[in-house]
């Protein structure tokens, strides 16, 4: 099963569509997406345009491949359960997003084993093509690079929040506004 | 209840759906032993949220400006009845607007830059620089040029 998402905020047909005419010459593979607030039609893969939490992360777990456009969460919960994700970044010029960050994320993520970059539906084919081909198997991404930068963030964080009471907090914020 | 309070800080953790609130999960460990709160855009968060430390609020930014009027009063609301010791924000606007409230009350503030934001730091996280207590960003090369801290990264 693939499992397709692009989060719930604008709509992103272009990857949405995209894996739609993929999907027409591969009727043997169940593809569901989370389409968000598309308007469009598809005929050859399921949509849903929002699901909650568990159901989310239920299709996720059970996907062998996970498409999506390049947002953390899709990249992040991947990483967490080792798939193979394809990201499509959205882009401003297009109206899928505000600005071309995603662009920025997918450059960065691309590093990922997990992770392929496609930037436009005939890439996407490709990397489809490619993933069908064999057979899904990815290298995960390596436990020990992550503690590198996720326990000294909690640490941080955990200091912070048991960090001794600030004395006088009233004073400094009014102290703080004669300035400004 | 005030002395388990002064031993045990309140703790709201703030963020929107999607891409911030998977990081901000990544994040709860920190959180262990303290009483924390969520407050989140995305209703069906009670799937895998205590519903009872669950708070949640209008998804709005600058071109959504009724909603961000919603927003500020939910999350006003939020802050002011649940007087927090520590708010921590992985954004976005929400995020921002709660630690601006929460500054009000004293609270000790952290917004932690997205991830997503691998060139330059996102408009909460500009906003929230001379209001937060500390603003990191999860990219080295994004601290250096902002002013940020760098601690370490969600991935």
């Amino acid at each position: 099963m693939i499992f397709a998402t692009v989060g719930t905020q604008l709509p992103f047909d272009r990857l949405l569509l995209g894996l739609d005419t993929w999907a027409a010459n591969n009727p043997h593979l169940s593809i569901l997406a989370q389409s968000g607030v598309s308007e469009s039609q598809f005929s050859h893969i399921r949509t849903v345009s929002h699901m909650g939490q568990a159901a989310f992360q239920e299709h996720f777990e059970q996907a062998r491949l996970i498409v999506g456009h390049a947002g953390m969460g899709t990249i992040l919960c991947a990483a967490e359960l080792g798939k193979p994700v394809i990201l499509m970044p959205r882009r401003a010029e297009f109206g899928e997003h505000r600005n071309d960050h995603q662009q920025d994320t997918a450059d960065e993520m691309s590093r990922l084993s997990n992770v392929t970059v496609a930037a436009d539906q005939q890439a996407l084919h490709r990397a489809l093509d490619q993933a069908v081909a064999s057979d899904f198997n990815v290298a995960t991404a390596s436990a020990a690079d992550e503690a590198d930068t996720l326990a000294p963030l909690i640490e941080t964080i955990r200091d912070f929040v048991w960090a001794p009471e600030r004395a006088e907090p009233q004073r400094r914020f009014l102290l703080r506004r004669k300035l400004a | 209840m005030l002395t388990s309070r002064s031993k045990k800080p309140v703790v709201l953790a703030v963020s929107s759906g999607g891409g911030h609130w998977v990081q901000m999960r990544r994040l709860v460990p920190a959180f262990q032993g303290a009483e924390v709160h969520f407050a989140t855009t995305d209703a069906s968060a009670a799937d895998v949220i205590d519903p009872t430390r669950l708070h949640v609020y209008p998804d709005a930014n600058k071109e959504t400006p009724l909603r961000l009027a919603l927003c500020v009063l939910r999350i006003a609301w939020i802050v002011f009845l649940l007087r927090p010791q520590v708010v921590v924000s992985t954004g976005a606007a929400g995020g921002f607007l709660a630690i601006r409230l929460a500054r009000l009350i004293g609270a000790r503030t952290m917004f932690i830059d997205s991830i997503a934001n691998a060139r330059k730091l996102s408009v909460s996280a500009q906003l929230s620089m001379g209001v937060a207590d500390r603003v990191l960003s999860q990219w080295p090369g994004v601290a250096d040029l902002t002013g940020a801290e760098y601690r370490g990264a969600v991935i």
